[in-house]
């Protein structure tokens, strides 16, 4: 009974923390259920599994783009540009393109330190927008970054133009590649079902990172900053720093999904980093519960799934009303996507599953705009 | 000079379709504050239909006259428009009103969305090519060539927004419209009814995006259910790149990003020794955006307002 009510306080600091049995369970649980999953899914087809590594890529974006937007308040129209730099600094360093082909040692510190120093480029000159402006020319840098890819093909070939890049490295630590089926230890690994587990590594070290960072000093001058910028500085937080901190961390783990991106299919073009892309990360962060990371995470997952779940529903369903496709499948899954958001926003402003502050804050308060 | 005065002339057109469907975006951001991501989706939906109704006119009958077929798709345009313009703001962003802002901006963005899939649904992925009816005459103004249209796209769009000055400086509405962008909660109390007004500025909005989809088809001759995505976005620009939430700025701001882009355009393969090319075209409009809110956020002509959250 004691430690059930001081482990239910919010643990401060690095004291001694008592982790309840249930809890441990839970993770155990789902420990379980994450080890297995892509040998059940892989049950359907290798194509799940595949849509599975996406949904984790997807987590990590949608991680990194909550501490921009969900924890310093400063909304991000043109993240996917940092999964783009993050992709193409993988393809260029480790494809025939170049000829380069460093290990993932050398080429993910690199990315790390690409996509950071774009999110600081990024957020170095905006350090007075707010809101709506600063989405504007977020957007406005994704945009750049998308017509430069596409348009540096000439008269130097750095990016190859809207062909893109193929023949890039698959992961490889030591000789030991991940895009190759193999036999470990009596159990048959396809390539997606390795990549699984080496992006499960990842999400769970940025997940740390975030629940970690969250609490820290750091986080808690992010939130002071996305309430209130003003009462933040005069309680001596230095709210630039602060906030290029926010977008180049925010910007890192945007690196490391793309450079994973472009390990895991072999090949990026311009194409796959257009500002649809940035909306539908932003759209899992805000759908999920700003600044609330299992939120974030639900968020990602439902988004990432869901138009695969309509891409196998939405045709077999016409075959059996109408006995033939009617209505073009795309354009229905994509309307399904946009009627969803508009319906959860109204009936859930806040998220699926908003922080319990957060909670608090919309029902109490009417008006905020 | 000739090229100079020819890009300027591309500009001054492109500028002003950009000056019509930014006022859409000024209006309702000025009034309720909302970024509706939705509004370029309803200039593609006014260009698809003019497209349709002319093709059809003419198809049936080759005698029918340019400008009757014209104003035959704009008078189906136009309602149409303002139906998708009302529907959204009803249904979708008064519910929303009081919710967090960027709850309302997503909530646009899946207008946004549902409006492009619904276009491709009923027309098609393909671009729909609008019917060669209108030869208009060529003249030589110092040595660079304007066409006809291009002078009735500028004498248009200036009447329009001449006409939408005085709506909003010279009659009740707009000064309704003006006590609503004020201070929505006052207004509300001095006995203007604000849903009237917000609806208002929808079907405004939505009307001038009408006539500059038409434009934009007549112009270029294509339409495609994607075309209001990029128009949108460079419309918001000129709206924040002029002030936003101020008429004359986004005039101003309209036809200015048209000008910038086709000088730019123009010129940038000369400026930087043809290591940049044309096709660099859409990057001026953000380049310029970017500038704007690092130097003077509150834009050209728009009021210093304190923090926006």
């Amino acid at each position: 009974m004691t430690y059930a009510s001081t482990s239910a306080s919010p643990a401060s600091g690095s004291g001694a923390r008592r982790i309840p049995a249930r809890t441990l369970v839970g993770i155990a649980l789902i420990g379980v259920v994450l080890a297995v999953l892509p040998f059940f899914i892989g049950q359907f087809g290798q194509s799940w599994v595949r849509i599975l590594n996406f949904a984790l890529l997807y987590v990590m974006l949608a991680v990194g783009l909550n501490i921009v937007v969900g924890f310093a308040g400063l909304l991000d129209l043109g993240y996917i540009a940092f999964y783009a730099v993050g992709a193409y600094t993988w393809a260029l360093l480790a494809s025939p393109h170049f000829g380069l082909h460093l290990p993932f040692w050398a080429i993910l510190p690199i990315a790390v330190g690409v996509a950071a120093l774009f999110g600081v480029l990024l957020g170095a000159p905006t350090p007075k927008l707010r809101g709506d402006y600063l989405a504007i020319v977020t957007l406005g840098f994704g945009e750049i970054i998308r017509i430069f890819l596409t348009n540096l093909n000439a008269p130097i070939n750095i990016t190859n133009g809207p062909q893109g890049i193929n023949r890039i490295d698959p992961f490889k630590v030591g000789e030991f590649t991940f895009g190759r089926t193999e036999t470990l230890m009596g159990i048959r690994f396809t390539g997606p079902e390795k990549y699984y587990y080496l992006l499960l590594a990842f999400v769970l070290i940025i997940l740390l990172v975030c629940v970690r960072l969250q609490n820290s000093r750091i986080g808690r001058a992010w939130e002071a900053i996305r309430e209130d910028e003003i009462a933040a500085k005069a309680m001596g937080i230095n709210t630039r720093n602060t906030k290029l901190l926010a977008f180049a961390l925010g910007a890192s783990f945007g690196g490391v999904a793309g450079a994973m991106f472009a390990a895991m299919q072999g090949f990026v073009s311009p194409e796959s980093f257009s500002l649809t892309e940035s909306i539908s990360i932003l759209c899992m962060v805000v759908l999920g519960g700003m600044g609330h990371i299992p939120g974030v995470i639900l968020g990602a997952i439902i988004l990432a799934g869901l138009p695969e779940f309509l891409r196998a529903v939405v045709e077999p369903l016409q075959h059996m009303l109408f006995g033939a496709v009617v209505l073009d499948p795309e354009g229905i899954r994509m309307l399904m996507f946009g009627l969803a958001m508009v319906l959860v926003m109204l009936f859930r402003p806040a998220g699926l599953w908003p922080s319990s502050v957060r909670r608090r804050e919309l029902t109490t308060q009417g008006d905020k705009a | 000079m000739e090229i100079f005065i020819q890009q300027l002339i591309n500009g001054l057109t492109l500028g002003s379709v950009y000056a019509l469907v930014a006022l859409g975006y000024t209006m309702v951001y000025g009034i309720i504050g909302l970024i509706n991501f939705a509004h370029g989706d309803v200039v593609m939906i006014g260009a698809m239909v003019v497209t349709v109704v002319v093709t059809s006119l003419v198809g049936g009958d080759p005698n029918v006259s340019a400008w009757m077929a014209l104003g035959a798709g704009l008078l189906v345009a136009i309602p149409v428009c303002m139906i998708v313009g009302w529907t959204a703001e009803r249904v979708a962003y008064r519910p929303l009103r009081r919710a967090p802002r960027l709850a309302a901006l997503i909530t646009a963005i899946g207008v946004s969305i549902i409006l492009q899939n619904l276009a491709m649904m009923i027309w098609g992925r393909n671009y729909m090519s609008f019917p060669q009816i209108i030869h208009s005459d060529v003249y030589t103004v110092m040595g660079a060539r304007v066409s006809g249209l291009q002078i009735a796209i500028v004498v248009i769009a200036g009447a329009l927004m001449a006409g939408l000055t005085y709506l909003v400086h010279g009659t009740r509405l707009g000064t309704a419209m003006r006590a609503t962008a004020q201070n929505r909660e006052v207004a509300g109390l001095m006995g203007v009814n604000i849903n009237t007004v917000i609806s208002a500025a929808f079907l405004i909005g939505s009307a001038l995006a009408a006539v500059a989809g038409t434009m934009v088809t007549t112009y270029y001759g294509v339409a495609q259910y994607t075309m209001g995505f990029m128009l949108g976005l460079k419309a918001f620009t000129a709206a924040v790149l002029g002030g936003i939430g101020n008429l004359g700025g986004a005039m101003l701001g309209g036809l200015l990003l048209g000008v910038i882009e086709a000088l730019g355009s123009g010129y940038i393969g000369d400026l930087t020794g043809g290591f940049l090319g044309s096709h660099y075209q859409d990057v001026f409009a953000f380049v310029v955006l970017v500038a704007v809110l690092i130097f003077r956020p509150s834009g050209l002509m728009g009021e210093r307002v304190g923090d926006r959250a």
